[in-house]
């Protein structure tokens, strides 16, 4: 972990997590990775013979975020239903973490009836107002309206936060540099994260950005950056929890970039021919890493982890359920929910 | 027929202001009405809006709520949707409607769709105002139109007042509007002391509240023999140009559709049931906007409605020249309106 701008440490944020904190953080990490076992398997059930898009219980493109976990899990695990987050194209893993009720944000993946909305957004679009949680499928552009969300918030006089979630790719964008400068002029309580997985789509970040690290880009508008080397999911935790009490108690913005690893392609589909580092995805999975690492300090056990992945199981099956016995949005419905 | 139908009831009370000063009229009251509305933007605090947009309101309501932005349309629109979708009412304003380039994304993308992505649980309920319009040779990239480009994008509604009580009205509207509003304003209609403008830029307004509601076109002028259907700063030279044809017996019905969206449909098809002639004046460009629309609402409605084939008076699918003569030729003046209202006469 290198930290490019010296930050007061906020008395209220712990450098490590207890015990209890280590098991949530295990936990959020085993949900979010069965849901997406789940979506994969549901996804290419019915692909045809050989592999149409647009075809089977969830059409369209899907991006999953396996081995992304200790970002999601590690962030929200500061959070409260009152802040905001806003994520990307590849949100499921922050949804979950953030608690977005996972039935229907099955369903919305299913484009059914009983989604978060009512199957007009899919997979890249999910609003939750209930956790004030949404995404936005354009690079870096879930940026600004996150950036109003922490205006609300200030101005209501709250110590209510929002978090901004991109990927590394996104840090190239205007929309990302626009956001950084208005937020830490104007002090917004928001917590920039940048999921560093190294690759966008098929462009590896050396390939495309001029620093090694996002986390200096943050000492360019005056705002703590951090960066995260190992997808260490306590590491992430500790920063998040600097960066949130920070932005709570009046003292701004923060980034903290994440180099984590995207375990399977960009979308569904992805044959990943560019990719050099496949081989190594697996040995890099974070979940897997940090079950072992538990259970050699006896946070975990061989009964515990058997029972966490028995309860995950139960609720993504719950919710998978949910979204395919509900009903299809009806034809003559198409053009509802254009205006209020 | 020359009676020009009076907008007010009889009775209200009014004053004389300007276009500009009653649509910051509007903007205080509702300040005053709601601690949620706020106004974001470049130079909208001291300079008071580059069109005089916000002039005053800087030193009524202070820098928390009147707030200068940085040279950054997409992160301070898009601050403007974070800020509606928690309960806030900003009116946001991008200085020109030609800069919607820059942040376009925001706007379409993220204003108006995210109510709708979100199966109707996510209201944003913003307003995004922008200067619009040519006439003062400001050159191809500050002076376009572009309401029809914001009207073809759903999920905003986009209105366009032409005169100081609509402007009053329409904003006021727009800012209790549950949904994103566009509210775009001629530069050409604010009666601005330093560029040419129309005597009914300085008009009587209704004092204290008035709400018009988005939506409904205004009959400005009635006349049997020929339509004229049109917004903004084209309504000013169409009701220049039906008084002149007055006086030779041609009595043109000018209507000032103040929205694109909702676009007044029956309000056209009405008019064009009485006068069976339609001239359509669209300072945007051309093809694929509002004037086509408005022919193919007559056309789908009963093509047998017109007498003659419609004209189109808006700008020839060309950037705005900047060399004055070259400027004048491509607007849709008093001149042009007047052939093609001639033109449908003869036909």
């Amino acid at each position: 972990m290198t930290t490019s701008t010296p930050a007061p440490t906020p008395a209220a944020a712990a450098s490590a997590p207890d015990d209890p904190t280590r098991l949530a953080l295990y936990e959020t990490m085993q949900l979010c990775r069965t849901f997406e076992e789940a979506v994969l398997r549901e996804y290419h059930a019915d692909k045809g013979p050989g592999f149409d898009i647009g075809r089977g219980l969830i059409p369209g493109e899907m991006h999953l975020a396996a081995g992304q976990e200790p970002v999601a899990a590690g962030v929200c695990a500061h959070l409260t239903a009152e802040d905001a987050v806003t994520a990307t194209h590849r949100p499921h893993h922050l949804a979950i973490a953030h608690g977005v009720d996972m039935r229907r944000m099955a369903a919305e993946i299913f484009g059914r009836a009983t989604g978060l909305g009512h199957g007009r957004g899919g997979h890249m679009h999910l609003f939750d107002p209930a956790t004030h949680f949404s995404c936005s499928g354009i690079i870096a552009e879930g940026l600004p309206p996150a950036l109003g969300q922490a205006f609300a918030f200030q101005r209501r006089g709250t110590d209510r936060v929002a978090v901004a979630v991109t990927g590394e790719g996104a840090a190239n964008q205007g929309a990302f540099h626009e956001s950084l400068n208005l937020a830490a002029l104007w002090q917004l309580p928001v917590i920039f994260v940048v999921e560093d997985n190294d690759w966008a789509i098929s462009v590896h970040r050396q390939a495309s950005t001029a620093v090694p690290s996002n986390a200096d880009r943050a000492a360019a508008y005056g705002m703590p950056g951090t960066r995260i080397e190992d997808n260490d999911v306590e590491a992430v935790w500790a920063a998040a929890g600097e960066a949130v009490a920070r932005a709570r108690g009046g003292g701004g913005p923060s980034l903290i970039e994440v180099h984590t690893v995207r375990m399977w392609g960009h979308f569904e589909g992805d044959a990943q021919g560019y990719r050099d580092d496949l081989g190594e995805a697996a040995a890099r999975d974070p979940l897997h890493r940090y079950r072992t690492r538990l259970l050699e300090r006896g946070v975990l056990d061989d009964v515990r982890v058997r029972h966490v992945t028995e309860e995950c199981e139960g609720l993504v099956a719950e919710a998978i359920a949910y979204a395919k016995d509900s009903p299809l949005p009806e034809p003559v419905t198409a053009t509802s929910f254009v205006f209020a | 027929m020359t009676i020009t139908e009076p907008a007010l009831p009889v009775g209200t009370p009014t004053h004389r202001t300007t276009t500009a000063k009653a649509m910051v009229e509007a903007i205080a009251l509702e300040m005053e009405r709601d601690p949620g509305v706020v106004y974001l933007g470049e130079d909208v605090g001291k300079y008071g809006g580059i069109f005089s947009s916000t002039a005053g309101l800087l030193d009524r309501f202070g820098p928390a709520r009147v707030i200068d932005t940085p040279i950054s349309e997409t992160a301070f629109i898009g601050l403007g949707i974070g800020a509606a979708v928690e309960g806030m009412r900003p009116v946001v304003e991008l200085m020109f409607a030609d800069f919607m380039g820059v942040c376009l994304d925001q706007i379409y993308n993220h204003m108006a769709k995210i109510h709708f992505e979100s199966g109707g649980n996510v209201r944003v309920p913003m307003v995004l105002t922008m200067a619009a319009g040519g006439g003062y040779s400001d050159g191809a990239q500050h002076s376009q139109c572009l309401w029809g480009t914001f009207a073809h994008l759903p999920g905003m509604k986009v209105v366009v007042p032409s005169s100081p009580a609509d402007a009053k009205g329409l904003m006021a509207a727009a800012i209790r509007d549950d949904n994103p509003v566009v509210y775009v304003f001629h530069k050409g209609v604010m009666g601005l002391p330093w560029m040419t403008r129309s005597e009914r830029t300085l008009d009587e307004v209704p004092d204290g509240e008035h709400v018009v509601p988005i939506g409904k076109a205004n009959v400005v002028r009635s006349g049997s023999d020929v339509t004229v259907v049109t917004v903004s700063l084209s309504v000013h030279h169409a009701v220049d140009v039906a008084e002149r044809l007055a006086e030779d017996g041609i009595e043109a019905e000018v209507l000032d559709l103040r929205s694109l969206v909702p676009l007044d449909r029956d309000a056209i098809i009405a008019s064009v049931s009485k006068t069976h002639r339609l001239v359509v004046v669209d300072e945007d460009y051309l093809s694929f906007g509002l004037s086509g629309e408005v022919v193919a609402t007559v056309a789908e409605h009963d093509p047998r409605l017109l007498a003659v084939p419609p004209q189109r008076v808006a700008v020839p699918d060309v950037p705005i020249p900047y060399a004055r003569p070259l400027e004048q030729a491509v607007l849709p003046g008093p001149a042009r309106i007047e052939a093609a209202i001639r033109t449908v006469m003869r036909g």
